[in-house]
């Protein structure tokens, strides 16, 4: 099943074409820069870089990591996700994390902001700064990122349907502290198929929605060479319910569905391809998980080349983020989700992350407290620090089993590619719209979610502490995160104080801009967008301008 | 009354858009014979009252994993008894346990946590509108 181990090899075959693919490894490996730490066992023994066969890693089609040196070189990110209450709440939570040694900043808003509401909005009563960050203006973003060099740390913004706005606040809080777009490092998630397919958090219809990100990656690929537009997101999928394998090529498929859409805009797909980025779940089934982490990197790999026609090595490479499963934290005896943590990172780091997010074992029940957080954080530099696991790159490959869940995993999800270029008539962006336009994700993942509870309501699969096991649970001894209504009303306040104190005759004019630059499909987007933001024009009001144009999407209730 | 007569509607209150749970007790209580509506997601507490009064329903259910459930749920409670409905409210997902007083004290017949079987979901709806009847 190997294709090409040999072909585009950066330092490439063509220069070096009497080189075997070990030693073009090694050529590589030569040149990166490690981290200054022994490569040896704890016992003593030093070990290899890597071991086995080709495709090395770094080398097409990548399934055995995505650079040479791996870890030896760097660490994956530990990017933990924190949002909650105010802006200024959600800032010194930001600075204690960075003091505790986290290397990028991840940025979870509430639903209001995510839905593009605004605090005082009738649909946001009792969500306001509940579940992430509230941001309602520029204002809000000022506060967010006070004292905090955008020029060097790297930041991710979780949201897709007003994805727009949040960046084009970030461009201008930068601006104000004289750190220009092209300074500024993050990825954006504004990956809005899945949310039809499973986060349910959009605003218009799929096909304005689309004009919006293409705009985005256009603006970006221009203006931000360090920012990630899209972050195409397969952990909600999971998160729905869906299985391992369905995660996987969901996913892969709203990856060529942007690719399409982006190079039916004109992009290249070289230049753009090199900056989308991925975000996968890590659930509890170790070696399913490790297979379809080193699948997502092959599939990627071949259908950028064979399909897509990239050339540029950088532009097949799937980068991706890893986040424990949410959905496998249990409210039963939560400390053993500590366990379940520590078992999904390592998967993550055997799968070769390049960033990662351990879940607080108290998420089942609420946010996570400060305490759970620096315990989610500690698990992950455990593994990172004192398991060894980080000498070797792809250290499991070429291990029978894990070598056929890779296959396996790469066989379902070419089954689930051919589904949708056959409803898409050799387009996976149109078989992706027909998918959501008649149910096919939505119904596949219910399915999914309804077999799994009932294989745990059975008795036949069994979750330690829910269904076995379930003495020594101790409820009253826990302390949770509680967000008071004070939040709300604080949220209030402050957005009555911008609205009154912002000249509303540059806001409206900024407004209709936007609306008329959304009747215009050759316009870009996103520079109406920024000078909105900086009168001070709410979320909510940018997302009603596009609205008159875009019209709303309301989903069919599907069982 | 016999399950086979009971109508259940079941609706997402807000902008939540956390559907996994809902669907599986959509299905769980359609495998036990009950009636379901499903409303679906960003439903108002007129949408889901109208659809109540329409379908004669004989009690309703919500879903919340976004700890908005001591304003929503007061909401939803307020709605009903505005509309004179006699039938009764569960509410499941995710609610810390201390809440779970406040909310019966203001006439929320059940709430339902993760991990709660198929059988108790099911009797809980079924418990809740036969102490209505």
């Amino acid at each position: 099943m190997r294709l090409d181990p040999y072909k585009g090899v950066r330092v490439g075959a063509e220069e070096n074409p009497s080189l075997e693919p070990r030693e073009l490894w090694k050529l590589e490996y030569d040149k990166a820069r490690l981290r200054e730490v022994p490569f040896e066992t704890m016992s003593g023994v030093p070990v290899d870089p890597v071991y086995g066969s080709e495709p090395y890693p770094g080398q097409y089609p990548f399934t055995r990591g995505l650079y040479p040196s791996m870890y030896r070189s760097r660490l994956w990110t530990m990017r933990m996700f924190a949002g909650f209450g105010t802006a200024e709440d959600t800032n010194l939570r930001f600075k204690e994390l960075l003091r505790n040694g986290g290397t990028g900043l991840s940025t979870a808003f509430d639903m209001p902001t995510l839905m593009g509401r605004d605090s005082d909005s009738e649909w946001s009563l009792g969500e306001v700064g509940r579940a992430g960050v509230a941001i309602d203006t520029l204002s809000d973003m000022e506060d967010l990122f006070a004292d905090i060099d955008l020029s060097t740390v790297s930041t991710s913004m979780t949201i897709n349907g007003p994805a727009a706005t949040i960046l084009a606040m970030y461009i201008a809080v930068a601006e104000q502290n004289g750190v220009t777009p092209n300074q500024l490092a993050g990825t954006i998630q504004n990956d809005i198929l899945k949310e039809y397919q499973a986060q349910k958090e959009y605003i218009y219809p799929p096909r304005p929605s689309m004009r919006i990100i293409t705009d985005m990656v256009k603006y970006t690929t221009a203006e931000m060479p360090k920012w990630h537009p899209i972050s195409i997101s397969g952990y909600h999928i999971r998160e729905a319910g869906s299985t391992a394998a369905q995660e996987l090529a969901f996913t892969l498929a709203n990856g060529f569905a942007y690719v399409e859409a982006a190079i039916a805009a004109g992009q290249n797909v070289d230049e753009f391809g090199r900056r989308l980025s991925f975000f996968f779940n890590s659930h509890s089934d170790f070696f399913e998980e490790i297979g379809k982490f080193r699948a997502a990197r092959r599939i990627w790999a071949r259908w950028m080349k064979d399909r897509y026609g990239a050339t540029d090595e950088r532009a097949m490479m799937c980068r991706f983020h890893t986040q424990t499963a949410g959905v496998s934290l249990t409210a039963q005896q939560p400390e053993n989700n500590i366990a379940r943590v520590g078992i999904q990172a390592l998967a993550a780091a055997l799968g070769g992350t390049q960033s990662l997010h351990t879940d607080s074992f108290d998420e089942a029940l609420a946010l996570p407290t400060e305490d759970a957080a620096r315990i989610a954080l500690r698990t992950q530099q455990i593994v990172a620090h004192e398991t060894g696991v980080t000498n070797v790159a792809d250290p499991l490959g070429g291990a029978p089993y894990v070598e056929w869940m890779t296959d396996e995993m790469e066989r379902q999800a070419e089954e689930i590619f051919a589904h949708l270029d056959d409803l898409g008539s050799g387009s996976i962006l149109e078989g992706t719209f027909a998918g959501i336009e008649n149910g096919y994700f939505v119904g596949e993942i219910a399915d999914a979610a309804y077999r799994f509870e009932r294989e745990v309501n059975s008795g036949q699969r069994i979750i330690v502490g829910v269904n076995e096991f379930t003495e020594g649970d101790r409820p009253e001894d826990r302390n949770l995160l509680r967000i008071g209504a004070e939040t709300e009303e604080y949220q209030l306040k402050r957005l009555q104080n911008v609205k009154t104190d912002r000249n509303n005759e540059q806001v409206d004019k900024a407004l209709a801009a936007i609306t008329e630059t959304a009747s215009d499909s050759t316009q870009n987007l996103m520079p109406v967008i920024i000078d909105a933001v900086k009168t001070y024009a709410t979320e909510e009001e940018i997302a009603n301008a596009m609205e008159k144009v875009f019209g709303t999407y309301v989903e069919r209730a599907i069982v | 009354m016999s399950d086979q007569q009971y109508r259940v509607i079941l609706a997402k209150l807000g902008l939540d858009g956390h559907d996994r749970g809902i669907k599986v007790v959509a299905r769980i209580l359609r495998d036990a014979g009950m009636e379901v509506i499903y409303l679906g997601l960003r439903q108002t507490t007129a949408s889901i009252i109208a659809a109540a009064e329409e379908e004669d329903a004989d009690a309703i259910g919500l879903s919340m994993h976004n700890a908005g459930h001591l304003t929503l749920g007061p909401k939803m409670m307020e709605a009903i008894s505005d509309a004179g409905l006699k039938i009764p409210l569960i509410i499941g997902g995710i609610v810390p346990d201390e809440d779970i007083a406040e909310l019966e004290k203001i006439g929320i017949a059940a709430i339902l946590g993760p991990g709660a079987s198929a059988e108790e979901v099911a009797a809980t709806v079924r418990d809740a509108i036969s102490a209505r009847d």
